[in-house]
């Protein structure tokens, strides 16, 4: 009686595993998975015009976002696995590439200059795993922005904050005037980590995080580390983020919706943020959202033109798909004209170099352009901690940093809990 | 010992008790062939994966290419894992709160229930309505009813001396606020036990005490939890196995989380499992927790006398 049912707890691990699979199947298409959300528009088009002059026909299978990574990593190596499939790059790529189930792309590459070409470099980088390419970017960048509201600056007499001291005035005068400084997602601890990442390579360069990257936890005692972490405990001392932060969620639209109405003055966020408003509060978003790059640090070694976020993401081909060529001749179809258009008319900004003269088409030329020239811009684009790092490393950090913002460890016990972290 | 005592049985059982006369000595014990349905089901729904996870449990396995043999290790990791202490501490202390909250509502509100007021069968109706919504529905209405910024918490909290009230990022808010949810959950199910036990209490028994003088406290007292006792240990092994293997709300109303202050160890290997792809790990935590339930509900059986299924109205 009791055993079974404690039984089936424990196996949820094998039951999942049986039945998360799903979506593709062995049928004689070649299977494309995507993360299911508004952006897939374009790469229907994509598939639409491929099917018009193939043999193999192209099938698109929207995978709901929460269950992206679980169901692909179950279906990997089953035959119910995709033929190309969206993913980030680097580390949410990893694991499928030292098992060998990736194609190398570096071939498709080298033979191909004008193709190599057309991508922005440091975007394309996020896409490889020990020098070998095995992402082709499929979408626009999203790199992490600071967003105001404009009204409420207008309000409280402040501009945008240029440098550190402006940002730490303005909290204290939003503090003042009873506006939450910055709204901030705490229950969504990868939006606590845009901080860090700022902080971090502010302060120390990207060599800081790099290290850690390749697999040194020793690289989370860099003196940088405990700074950047004493700066976010201040800021929370500050009232930086309000008093209920904890428990807002960024997916449930709870911190957008706090700068949208004006509740917070600042947001910082990924570029989709636009996007997100332009869907919930249009009249805000092409009114007084504001956005600025994160500023720059007193005497940070690192260059306040080097942003973080998600470079783009990426399309990868399994290593033992049926169609390898069509496979090729799909995710090259990225960089078409007609592709970077589609894109473009969809608000997002493209990661090829010739985009810019594209970009007035855009709804929104202006924040198009800022973004564009941004990363262009960049030295370096810092991927987000979470996906440039392993998941069994990945997860216990994001509850380190949720941790860390809540006050339930010290910047201390926060660089010493994440030395730990193998 | 041949075929003696299977002749002598039928003759010392009451005859013709279904009605029909006696049909051969095996005529009332269907032979073991019947239980092969269970069996199999059990065997391949709880007994196989079992085995394997506790194979797994001595491997390194992200999910990908083959698990690889690695001994204890999982073992001895878990053994010195301050989160996996943590989480059992959690765990026990939710079980411990469950069920200290839920037995004395569910037992009052079932014997209440069994009654035959006026407005029992309207107020029952409403007692019972969660009952009727899965776990997810529950965790998500609870998740935006507790919204600190926009849900009716942030409009009556401020009314009440607690401006910023925010009860899922408060580490003991957001426990408290598990173990309130599921008690609203689960208190109906356990109350339609209660009620049911309740039921088969005879009159006769009441009407007795009635003559000798008992009150009403006397009486629930004396007859109305002794009688129960076998519905108590029921709802309390249910609720006890429950509580160390809550996880659906745990997900949706606080992700483990603030940081891991509602990690409870069912949580822990799902995090495991399916966030850090760590299976054999995930595995090891799962065995433990089988083990745990089960070693906990054959204490519960043995202690209160369950399993020996004494009859509550012996000599009526």
């Amino acid at each position: 009686m009791t055993t079974p049912r404690v039984g089936a707890a424990g196996a949820i691990v094998l039951a999942l595993l049986a039945t998360g699979c799903g979506g593709g199947s062995a049928d004689d298409r070649m299977h494309v998975w995507m993360y299911q959300d508004t952006l897939v528009v374009v790469q229907d088009a994509a598939v639409e015009r491929f099917n018009a002059d193939s043999d193999v026909q192209a099938v698109i299978d929207e995978v709901p976002g929460d269950t992206y990574e679980d169901r692909l990593r179950t279906a990997m190596g089953s035959s119910e696995q995709p033929d190309v499939f969206f993913n980030w790059g680097a580390g949410s790529i990893a694991p499928y590439a030292e098992q060998g189930m990736l194609t190398p792309l570096d071939d498709v590459f080298a033979e191909d200059p004008e193709f190599a070409d057309a991508y922005i470099p440091s975007i394309l980088a996020a896409g490889a795993i020990d020098g070998t390419q095995y992402g082709v970017p499929l979408r626009g960048t999203q790199p992490v922005i600071l967003f105001y509201n404009r009204a409420v600056f207008e309000e409280a007499g402040a501009e945008p904050p240029e440098t550190w001291e402006d940002l730490l005035d303005l909290v204290d005068l939003f503090t003042e005037e009873g506006v939450i400084p910055f709204a901030l997602a705490g229950a969504d601890p990868w939006t606590e980590q845009m901080w860090l990442q700022y902080l971090v390579d502010r302060l120390g360069g990207p060599e800081v995080f790099q290290r850690i990257a390749d697999g040194d936890p020793e690289g989370w005692r860099d003196p940088v580390v405990l700074e950047a972490a004493e700066m976010v405990r201040d800021l929370v001392d500050r009232g930086a983020f309000g008093d209920n932060y904890a428990s807002v969620s960024y997916t449930e639209g709870g911190a957008s919706t706090l700068l949208s109405e004006g509740r917070a003055a600042m947001h910082l966020m990924g570029s989709w943020e636009y996007s997100t408003h332009l869907d919930q509060a249009p009249e805000f978003a092409t009114e007084d959202l504001g956005y600025v790059a994160f500023p720059p640090l007193p005497g940070g070694e690192g260059d306040p033109a080097n942003v973080a976020g998600n470079p783009t993401n990426f399309f990868s081909i399994t290593a033992d798909t049926p169609y390898p060529e069509e496979a090729v001749a799909f995710v090259k179809s990225t960089d078409d004209e007609e592709y970077v258009r589609d894109m473009i008319a969809n608000g997002e900004v493209p990661v090829t170099v010739g985009a810019e003269e594209l970009l007035s088409e855009s709804p929104s030329p202006e924040f198009a352009t800022f973004q564009y020239e941004m990363v262009r811009d960049a030295p370096n684009f810092q991927l987000s901690w979470d996906q440039a790092l392993p998941p069994s490393v990945a997860s216990p950090m994001t509850t380190e940093i949720e941790r860390l913002f809540n006050g339930q460890s010290t910047p201390e016990e926060f660089v010493e809990a994440l030395a730990a972290l193998q | 010992m041949s075929a003696a005592p299977a002749t002598a049985r039928p003759a010392a059982r009451p005859p013709a008790r279904r009605g029909g006369a006696a049909r051969g000595p095996r005529a009332g014990r269907p032979s073991a062939l019947w239980t092969l349905p269970g069996l199999l089901f059990f065997g391949v729904f709880a007994a196989l994966p079992m085995a394997l996870v506790a194979y797994l449990s001595l491997t390194t396995w992200g999910g990908l290419g083959d698990p690889r043999f690695t001994g204890l290790d999982n073992w001895t990791r878990l053994a010195g894992d301050p989160v996996m202490h943590r989480a059992v501490v959690l765990s026990l202390v939710l079980t411990a709160a469950t069920w200290a909250v839920q037995t004395p509502i569910s037992l009052l509100l079932g014997v209440w229930a069994a009654g035959r007021q006026r407005t029992r069968a309207v107020l029952s109706a409403i007692f019972f309505l969660p009952l009727l919504l899965s776990s997810a529905a529950i965790a998500l209405i609870w998740r935006s009813l507790l919204d600190p910024n926009f849900g009716p918490l942030a409009w009556i909290a401020p009314r009440v001396g607690a401006p910023d009230a925010d009860l899922l990022g408060d580490p003991t808010g957001a426990f408290l606020v598990i173990i309130a949810v599921t008690a609203w959950q689960f208190i109906p199910l356990h109350t339609l036990l209660y009620q049911g036990g309740a039921r088969q209490i005879p009159a006769s028994l009441y009407e007795a005490a009635e003559i000798d003088g008992a009150g009403r406290w006397t009486a629930f007292r004396h007859i109305t939890l002794p009688q129960l006792r076998n519905t108590i240990t029921t709802s309390s092994v249910l609720m006890v196995v429950g509580a160390l293997t809550y996880f659906d709300t745990v997900l949706i109303l606080t992700g483990g989380g603030p940081g891991s202050d509602t990690t409870i160890v069912p949580f822990l290997m799902y995090e495991a499992g399916f966030e850090r792809w760590e299976m054999g790990y995930a595995s090891a935590i799962a065995l433990t927790l089988v083990v745990a339930a089960t070693a906990v509900s054959l204490v519960m059986v043995r202690v209160t006398g369950f399993g020996a299924m004494r009859s509550t109205r012996e000599g009526m």
